[in-house]
């Protein structure tokens, strides 16, 4: 079509657009502006000139034009606007300058906004259900869920029920039985509090700023967590956020430092994987390196053994339900408790293998979730002995004969040196039963009996919460110790073969790993090439401009407290493309780079998840850090330590796309694995968004857009709906339904494959000695030894038991050998702790997400597990053994202290048998502080237990936590604070 | 459809999730439903609670759940304390507190043996699960917390209530303090994990010096003389017999292993489950 043609086009569209969409009216009249379009030699133009609301144009080039979009020539216009739109051809004329805009770019994104709505002025969605209320759907970290809206108002969220017309769920015969999984979502418990989560008073409404904060003059940074908050403008927020970017950038790069939870509102755009780091990349920051946080024993050891490293160590899953259902004769669970906090997808399956008859055996200091509620033999270790009594197992097996020894001798190497130490020939210690009873306090006569029958049965070790990796006793001083002993548990009884292998039911559901949807992890809108999987198969299909940060500087996630208040610290690289990835260095300050200025906090809390937090705490009143800005939802514990904060929406009030449990490949391929149905849900803007409050997306934006960036950010006016069609569009999802119709409805059930065509089941194709056949491109081809999909991603291509990577490193606590080690936390390592009696276990929570959901006005404040409202507030339950608390005078629902010399916290005593004498266990589940006297250097009322773990990483030479081991003691809580810190290790 | 409302709870199948107490909270709480219910106040109450109950001690434990809510009772003893016809019962079973005539009626709360009935000091009303009536009213098939939980803990059933008995009597169910007379709608399967105990040990022989678990032998609880239960040992040489009567008094407990070895106990069973410990078999 010509030039000339289509700009007329343009105008008379709009005019007419206006004319039959109100809401379309509406929005002409936000701005007035002149818009320009032109070719470059200006031989042919047209301006569009709004005002009022009115849409004026006129042929040729004009005078004085808010904005022009400027072409290169008019093959390269025509092309660029002709119906259907081609994003490869409108982001090829944008990168490689055949299309420029000049001028004020804001109003140019508005424009460009406008001209993209007349398409989404037409659009529909959601179901209406009568009595004036509609149907909407959404996503949460607990599972997607069906939204009732009557006259803008969340009326209910719910699971999502599946119709008739969505695809059909698979069945699994097994034993003469046939399991089907029921027709609809589970939701966990933060997924089901979400409408008190939305209307809570602790929603931030407005932006505010510290009263005592003044940007030219006294910042009285001091006062960081004690000073009240006033409200302020949109424009007064952004101009101090902008005007501190820029002072931060003239330091030089990476003096903006970035952070953000491992975690985020659910859905692809709105993921700080997604709108944040393309913002980022496009403004420059230092960024906080995550650690492999829940995944440390698997990353720092269990990976040297087998590789695996793009799956941070842990073992594959593929096909393992329908294998464990058929033919495990004895399941294993080793400090897993499924049940804990990732949903209840699962929990039917496991009803199943009960049903089975299935015999169950638990290993946790606490008699978890998951084994209270299916029954079987609970065997309770001292926390961080566990590797005691899996060398002891290992004793039996051998002096028995009870492991697989073809496997060992054809796929496995060191196993002779194994045996040598197991039998006590290295340090003439044999790892008999009755060693490890000294350790661990579990009689060797039930360790026997448990070696043997799993040495005589086909065995399904849990090994983890998800049962292929996870949390428990992985993440502890001891972590890296106990996951390796997981998978040389699992070598010796050989993994792969039918009925042996890792898992709890938790993964491996038989469905279509086929289906392209991407994950959260797969970059989405990021254009971030280096540090999300959006290479893999999201910047091909979804094509959009890429974008890089050109600040080299990084600092890791568990030192930053030290990077700000001491000027340095150092880590090493959370790298999964290879096993080798994880000895690299690196450092704050970065060669050349700037000291941090200011940080950019988006995002949940980090005083309740992070270890010896009141070090976080301290950081905030450190003067090396000159500016603070928090981008938050909620007022949180940690909300108060920032200068300025912006008041982010809800996932409800914006739109967003995302699949059930697909964080995608880079972080858990397959992770979707999990649920019984793939469910993809268009995330619904089912309500406007409270008060002042915006979608990161349009946050992000506004600051771009004071910076020149906002067309380049929004990619020429794409809003966050537009990006959901281009995610829709780039998905498999287009080939099976309409985009008319996915908005409408708002989710997909994806068919599983058929019974014939499903995926092979988990390791089998290593234990038959064949070439990798599951469905997971790991590891890189450059990772094979030999021929491309052939062995494991080790040295030798074999299973390991002595690592040789492990050899080219000295790192005391990761020896080649496994070698049993005890704790590092105990009073000979470090004498302060003399005075603590008590071992403290910080698991991850069961009703919030971490810390997501434990607002002061959500539902979840009820649950008495969680928290107990004692005069008027409500304090986070300590699990205390009734003998520890009656020794103590301690009764249920007393206040009492924990404490030790790194913190003190205050929670509700809840007595109980389920954890064995000399153990506490409180979850890291708060996102609030109170502390009792000044911030840092008090007892907190707030429940971040994360105080009382230790900032030493769990090994020399690995940039991970280590909780769940810590030394404690407790006390009926005074009421008066008293409790002085101790400079810890 | 005919037939009354009846509500099925299978104590072994909850596992404490907390969904149902939740959903109710999502129902209720800023949601005002004219004819039914004022809103749920924001925190405090629990129309659907789920109460906690360990059994036994450490190590042999067993943690059990048991969601409690309104009764819905055919003879209501909230019924009788209530005022102007406060509380009505529906003929399709479900018992509904209008939300403005039973203002001011704090007795109400007082009046239900099961404390599910829950005062709104904002609206100075009793409030109390209503079975979802609004929703089943509207053709919902099923209620919320059933519609959330994930173990398929609870079961509505809207049937006769000859057919409910035969069912009750089928499944061995059994309903919250039966002795009042006020005649619950909701019935509990498997409530003897809450109201009776068991008593467990492990039996343990000596081979060839070592201490080993003894799997497979035979235990035999009696009472007065009289056998009452057997069971084998598992492979860890645990044993478990479960539904004694609470401060039932003195049993006897021996065992035999096919090998020949014996061992016997006697104990009182008081209020709580008994773990016996290790019971060592010898010739």
């Amino acid at each position: 079509m010509r030039f000339s043609i289509i700009l007329f086009g343009m105008v008379q569209a709009l005019r007419l657009v206006a004319r039959l969409y109100p809401k379309f009216r509406d929005r002409l009249k936000e701005r007035n502006l002149i818009a320009q379009f032109k070719l470059q030699d200006n031989s042919q133009g047209r301006w569009v000139q709004i005002d009022n609301g009115k849409v004026r144009s006129r042929k040729g080039i004009h005078e004085k034009p808010d904005f022009s979009v400027v072409f290169k020539n008019r093959a390269i216009a025509e092309e660029f606007l002709t119906p259907p739109f081609d994003q490869l051809v409108r982001i090829d004329a944008a990168k490689n300058f055949k299309l420029l805009v000049e001028g004020s770019d804001e109003l140019a994104v508005w424009f460009m906004t406008t001209l993209n709505e007349m398409q989404r002025v037409r659009w529909k969605s959601g179901t209406p259900v009568g009595n004036g209320v509609v149907r909407y759907t959404n996503g949460t970290n607990g599972g997607p869920v069906f939204v009732y809206v009557k006259d803008g108002k969340i009326l209910r969220i719910t699971p999502v029920e599946f119709d008739d017309e969505d695809a059909p769920s698979w069945t699994i015969k097994a034993r003469g039985k046939e399991f089907t999984p029921p027709r609809h979502t589970t939701l966990a418990s933060h997924g089901l509090c979400q409408k008190s989560m939305v209307y809570s008073k602790n929603r931030i409404l407005y932006p505010m700023k510290r009263v005592d904060f003044d940007p030219h003059g006294e910042r009285n940074i001091q006062n960081r967590g004690k000073s009240k908050f006033v409200r302020i403008s949109w424009d007064e927020a952004l101009d101090i956020v902008v005007g501190e970017i820029k002072r931060s950038k003239a330091h030089g790069p990476g003096a903006v430092l970035v952070t953000h939870g491992s975690h985020h509102q659910w859905g692809n755009l709105g993921h700080y994987l997604s709108a944040f780091n393309r913002f980022w990349n496009l403004i420059g920051c230092s960024k906080l390196h995550n650690n492999p946080d829940s995944w440390e024993g698997w990353y720092w050891g269990a990976m040297h053994h087998w590789g695996n490293s793009l799956r941070l160590g842990t073992p594959e899953f593929y096909g393992t339900v329908e294998d464990c259902l058929k033919e495990a004769e004895l399941m294993v669970f080793w400090s897993s408790d499924p049940d804990a906090s990732y949903g209840y997808e699962g929990t039917i399956r496991r009803e199943w293998a009960k049903e089975l008859g299935i015999p169950m055996v638990h290993i946790d200091p606490f008699l978890n979730h998951t084994a209270a509620h299916l029954g079987g033999k609970w065997i309770s270790p001292k926390p961080g002995t566990d590797s005691a009594l899996a060398q002891a197992l290992c004793h039996v097996w051998i002096t028995e004969n009870l492991y697989d020894k073809e496997f060992i001798e054809k796929r496995t190497t060191g196993f002779d040196e194994w045996k040598a130490y197991i039998l006590g020939e290295t340090d003439g210690a044999p790892k008999t039963p009755e060693w490890q009873e000294a350790e661990t306090k579990v009689p060797a006569r039930e360790v026997r009996a448990l070696a043997r029958e799993w040495g005589r049965k086909k065995t399904y070790l849990g090994a983890g919460g998800w049962g292929c990796g996870l949390g428990g006793a992985g993440r502890g001083p001891m972590g890296v110790q106990w996951a390796r002993m997981m998978t040389m548990l699992g070598a010796m009884q050989g993994f792969g073969r039918a009925g042996v292998n890792f898992g709890n039911l938790q993964f491996g559901a038989p469905l279509d790993f086929s289906f392209y949807f991407p994950g959260y992890a797969e970059g989405s809108m990021s254009g971030e090439l280096a540090y999300s999987a959006n290479a893999a198969n999201n910047y091909q299909r979804m094509p959009h401009v890429v974008t890089m940060n050109s600040s080299r500087q990084n600092i890791p996630k568990i030192r930053l407290p030290e990077a700000i208040m001491e000027g340095s610290a150092s880590g090493f690289l959370t790298d999964v493309s290879s096993v080798r990835g994880q000895f690299l260095r690196y450092g704050y300050p970065a060669p050349g780079h700037a000291k941090i200025q200011m940080m950019y906090k988006y995002g949940s809390p980090n005083f309740g998840t992070m270890v010896d937090s009141n070090r976080w705490v301290r950081m905030y009143q450190s003067e090396n850090l000159p500016f603070v800005v928090n981008q938050s939802i909620w007022w949180e514990g940690e909300t108060p330590f920032a200068d300025v904060i912006l008041p982010a929406c809800t996932v409800f009030e914006r739109w967003d796309i995302g699949e059930y449990y697909n964080v995608g490949a880079g972080y858990v391929h397959h992770m979707f694995s999990m649920v019984n149905h793939r469910v993809v849900s268009l995330q619904h803007k089912c309500i406007k968004p409270l008060g002042e409050s915006k979608s990161d997306y349009d946050i992000f934006l506004a600051v771009a857009e004071r910076l020149g960036l906002g067309a380049m950010y929004s990619e020429g006016g794409n809003t966050d709906l537009d990006w959901c069609k281009r995610v829709f569009d780039s998905s498999d999802l287009a080939k099976r339904t309409t985009w008319k119709k996915f908005l409408k409805k708002g989710y997909f059930v994806v068919p599983p494959d058929p019974e014939n065509a499903r995926a092979p089941t988990a390791s089998r194709w290593y234990y038959e000695g064949r070439k990798k056949d599951t469905p997971e491109p790991y590891p890189l081809p450059s990772d094979y030894v030999g021929e491309f999909g052939e062995g494991l991603q080790t040295t030798s291509g074999k299973f390991e038991f002595l690592p040789e990577t492990l050899s080219q490193i000295d790192d005391p606590a990761r020896p080649p050998l496994n070698k049993y080690q005890k704790s590092y936390e105990n009073a000979e390592a470090e004498p302060a702790l003399a005075d603590f009696p008590l071992q403290l276990l910080t698991p991850h929570t069961r009703y919030p997400f971490h810390i997501m959901g434990d607002d002061e006005d959500c539902t979840l404040q009820d649950i008495r597990e969680h928290r107990v409202r004692v005069n008027g507030h409500a304090y986070l339950v300590a699990r205390v053994n009734r003998q520890d608390a009656e020794a103590r005078g301690v009764k249920d629902d007393d206040l009492i202290r924990l404490w030790n010399h790194r913190g003190s916290v205050v929670c509700a005593a809840q007595l109980t048998d389920r954890l064995r004498p000399g153990v506490v266990s409180a979850c890291t589940g708060s996102a609030q502080y109170r502390p009792a006297g000044e911030p840092g250097n008090s007892t907190d009322l707030g429940g971040c237990v994360n105080m009382l773990n230790p900032k030493k990483t769990i090994t020399e030479q690995a940039s991970g936590m280590a909780p769940n081991t810590s030394l404690i003691e407790f006390e009926k809580w005074t009421g008066v604070d008293t409790w002085q810190r101790a400079e810890a290790a | 459809m005919a037939g009354k409302w009846n509500m099925v709870v299978d104590i072994e199948r909850c596992d404490n999730c907390r969904n149902c107490f939740l959903a109710v909270k999502d129902e209720h709480i800023g949601n005002e439903f004219p004819g039914y219910s004022a809103p749920q106040p924001e925190h405090g109450h629990s129309w659907v609670d789920v109460k906690r109950h360990e059994r036994g001690k450490w190590p042999a434990v067993e943690a059990r759940f048991m969601p409690v809510m309104c009764n819905h009772c055919d003879d209501a003893p909230c019924m009788k304390a209530a005022k102007n016809g406060a509380i009505k019962k529906r003929a399709d079973g479900i018992v509904i507190i209008d939300p403005k005539k039973s203002k001011g009626q704090k007795d109400i709360v007082d009046a239900c043996p099961y404390g599910a009935i829950f005062w709104n000091e904002e609206e100075q009303a009793p409030q109390a699960w209503f079975f979802d009536a609004h929703l089943l009213d509207e053709g919902w098939e099923k209620t919320r917390i059933e519609q959330a939980c994930p173990t398929g803990a609870f079961r509505s059933l809207k049937v006769e209530d000859a057919e409910m008995r035969r069912i009750a009597e089928k499944e061995g169910l059994e309903v919250l303090k039966p002795e009042l007379g006020s005649k619950p709608r909701v019935h509990y399967k498997n409530m003897h994990l809450i109201t009776h105990c068991f008593v467990a040990g492990s039996v343990t022989a000596e081979v060839g010096g070592v201490e080993e678990c003894a799997a497979d032998a035979e235990v035999v609880l009696s009472r007065a003389g009289n056998e009452l239960a057997r069971a084998k040992t598992d492979l860890f040489g645990d044993f478990r017999f479960d539904r004694l009567e609470k401060n039932s008094g003195p049993y006897q407990l021996q065992v035999e292993s096919d090998t020949g070895g014996r061992a016997s106990v006697d104990f009182s069973m008081a209020e709580e489950s008994l773990h016996l410990g290790a019971l060592a078999l010898s010739a």
